[in-house]
């Protein structure tokens, strides 16, 4: 097991130089980042040539290339190359962005997760009860929405709920700028009141999605181990209901969802893209957005490494977590 | 609806001339099997009703509908009445008009997506599947590549290079397809991981060692005998790359990386509308349901087609 660990990641490490490599290749075939700049008003050929000799792109393609691998390994990510950012250091901004991200997907993931597999266990031992056709019902229609439409009835219903509380004599709660800042200070009650309006929202929008999935899915995977004969052995033995269902089918029934989960979550981490931009967290996934809109190409290949790095590692426990559930399955 | 072919309705047994109404299972063919099972699944059923529906309001809407897309000369932000059931918007537009044509887009967009991405998917995992050794490696670890590299900086290089493809000839403005291609290109991860693990299973089978001793080319045990076998999933997964499509879309042009004007789509529309959702709600909501009727029908259809295809379901009998 340890071995095939440190063999995967061994693995992943020419997988994560190509993908660099074609990633500074897609960004730099996305446009010159100092384009639009030059445009804005007249400059001179001093200040163009200037420009270009700070951010290095006076250098040809691959001289480009390995210079911020260079630098990268050694801790030093680069800076932004577009002059109204004014150099800021990749790594402190991605390091915030990930920070806001972490916070936002947890509690998400925590709840879907939860509810997914409560409801899909539910769903498949009362299956075709009213409970079951409601809960199928809930998760297809929002397994049919378009997520971005959500977020935005979700943003319109909160003002209304704000205006609301306003009108009612009572201060607003809702709020769809972000977590809260580092420097409030307050009673508990306040922060536990600010806390809660600014995630709310979002993290409905995060769960809605993230439910449906989880839930169809465990249901599925409940389905199959109630029908399986082993469970039917145990029943012909006489165990009783309960323990059927959860010593023996149940437990098998979670081994699909590790997997998924896991691969999911792994994915979380590049960021709820339209969660983010809706609600105005400034998150991995409004990270990557505004790179690509400024054409960053050191912004995007930091974003790029961290996404990969977790990518890979969830995929690794997935697999992991499969061998760890399962007995049957050896890796190798 | 009757119970053909349970043997309680069958006894006592029937003169020949009943008989003969009655198929047993085995005088059926599989995919009249399928078929009837299928057509017992209500949602599948509607579904299917409602995306034909949708087809028939997409393409031949704009040739009986009264209104055309182009007539920009109404008032502008009329509230649906019965001149105008959903309304006009922003520019002074008939919004059935535009729905037609947003509708037509979007399952444009959606089948080719749907078809590319498991064309692409299939024979890929396959390939990686069969084959093993080096193609399966390269295969395999390419797919890694796509996973890792963000798909937006993808879709992002294409729009900003979309004359690097041009289609339908007006001056190579047109963006749908590239649009559609690049979601059928990033579109096939899932679907090749899937087939390749079922063909690496299928594989040691012995009707294919049978086939091998026989002589068969690689090209003839693939696609004749084991590719037969995953069509199951590849039909369920092609429906519901459909209604992925349709939202996946929908998602690109939020963030201004999906089908640009002249072209246009219910995604395009919506995003176009999202500032309208209070002050003239019935231009969001419209496009709306229309985004969700397609993606719930071609959902409800790939739950039925999967039900149908399994041999062990129990819900519906054959």
């Amino acid at each position: 097991m340890f071995r095939y660990i440190i063999r995967r990641l061994l693995i992943s490490i020419p997988l994560l130089i190509v993908a660099s490599f074609l990633c500074f290749g897609l960004v730099n075939a996305m446009g010159d980042p100092l384009g639009e700049w030059k445009l804005q008003k007249p400059r001179t050929p001093a200040e163009i040539a200037a420009a270009y000799e700070r951010t290095g792109y006076n250098k040809p393609f691959m001289e480009r290339y390995v210079d911020w691998a260079g630098d990268f390994v050694t801790g030093d990510w680069g800076e932004s190359v577009v002059p109204g950012n004014a150099g800021k250091p990749v790594k402190e901004e991605l390091i915030n962005a990930f920070g806001t991200t972490l916070r936002l997907i947890l509690v998400a993931e925590v709840i879907a997760l939860l509810l997914g597999v409560g409801v899909g266990v539910v769903g498949a031992v009362r299956q075709y009860s009213i409970f079951d056709y409601t809960a199928t019902g809930i998760s297809f229609a929002m397994f049919s929405m378009p997520l971005f439409c959500v977020a935005l009835v979700l943003k319109a219903g909160g003002i209304q709920f704000n205006n609301w509380l306003e009108s009612i004599g009572a201060e607003r709660w809702l709020t769809m700028a972000g977590p809260p800042g580092e420097g409030f200070s307050g009673g508990f009650i306040d922060q536990v009141y600010q806390y809660s309006g600014a995630f709310i929202l979002p993290t409905i929008c995060l769960v809605v999605i993230q439910f449906a999935l989880y839930s169809r899915f465990q249901r599925a995977s409940m389905l199959d181990t109630l029908n399986a004969d082993y469970v039917r052995t145990a029943q012909a033995k006489g165990i009783s209901e309960s323990r059927a269902i959860f010593k023996h089918a149940f437990r098998n029934a979670l081994i699909p969802i590790v997997t998924v989960s896991s691969l999911n979550i792994g994915a979380q981490f590049g960021g709820a893209v339209i969660t983010e931009t809706v609600f105005g967290w400034s998150g991995m996934g409004k990270f990557l957005v505004d790179a690509i809109t400024d054409l960053e190409p050191y912004q995007v290949l930091g974003f790029m490494m961290v996404t990969a790095v977790f990518i890979i590692v969830f995929n690794l426990i997935a697999d992991v977590m499969y061998a760890f559930l399962d007995p049957r399955i050896r890796l190798d | 609806m009757t119970e053909i072919g349970s043997p309680v309705a069958q006894a006592p047994s029937p003169s020949p001339a009943e008989a003969s109404q009655f198929d047993t299972t085995s005088t059926r063919k599989q995919s009249q099997v399928i078929l009837r099972r299928f057509m017992r699944h209500k949602a599948a059923v509607f579904g299917v009703v409602l995306l034909v529906l949708l087809v028939l309001f997409a393409f031949l809407g704009g040739a009986i509908w009264k209104y055309s897309y182009t007539d920009l000369g109404f008032k502008r932000y009329l509230p649906p009445s019965a001149d105008h059931p959903f309304g006009t918007d922003r520019l002074g537009a008939d919004m059935v008009a535009q729905l037609i044509r947003g509708t037509q887009f979007s399952l444009q967009i959606a089948v080719v997506v749907a078809v590319l991405s498991t064309i692409i998917g299939v024979v890929l995992g396959a390939l990686a599947g069969y084959l093993k050794g080096w193609v399966d490696t390269v295969i395999s670890r390419f797919i890694d590549l796509l996973l890792v590299i963000p798909s937006l900086v993808i879709a992002a290089v294409l729009v900003r290079n979309s004359f690097v493809v041009s289609v339908a000839g007006n001056g190579g403005k047109s963006n749908w397809m590239i649009v559609a291609l690049y979601m059928g290109l990033i579109g096939w991860l899932s679907i090749a991981r899937v087939i390749r693990g079922m063909v690496l299973s299928l594989r040691e089978k012995e009707f294919v060692e049978a086939a091998r001793a026989l002589g068969a080319s690689t090209f003839r045990i693939v696609f004749r005998h084991i590719l037969p076998n995953t069509v199951d999933v590849i039909i369920v997964n092609a429906t519901l790359a459909i209604a992925q499509a349709v939202l996946l879309e929908a998602a690109l042009s939020f963030l201004g990386l999906g089908v640009q004007s002249p072209d246009t789509s219910l995604g395009l529309m919506i995003s176009l509308n999202k500032n309208e959702l209070t002050l003239h709600p019935w231009l969001f909501f419209t496009t709306f349901v229309f985004i969700v009727l397609i993606s719930l029908s071609v959902n409800f259809i790939g739950d039925g087609l999967r039900d149908a295809f399994d041999p062990r379901q129990k819900r519906v009998k054959a």
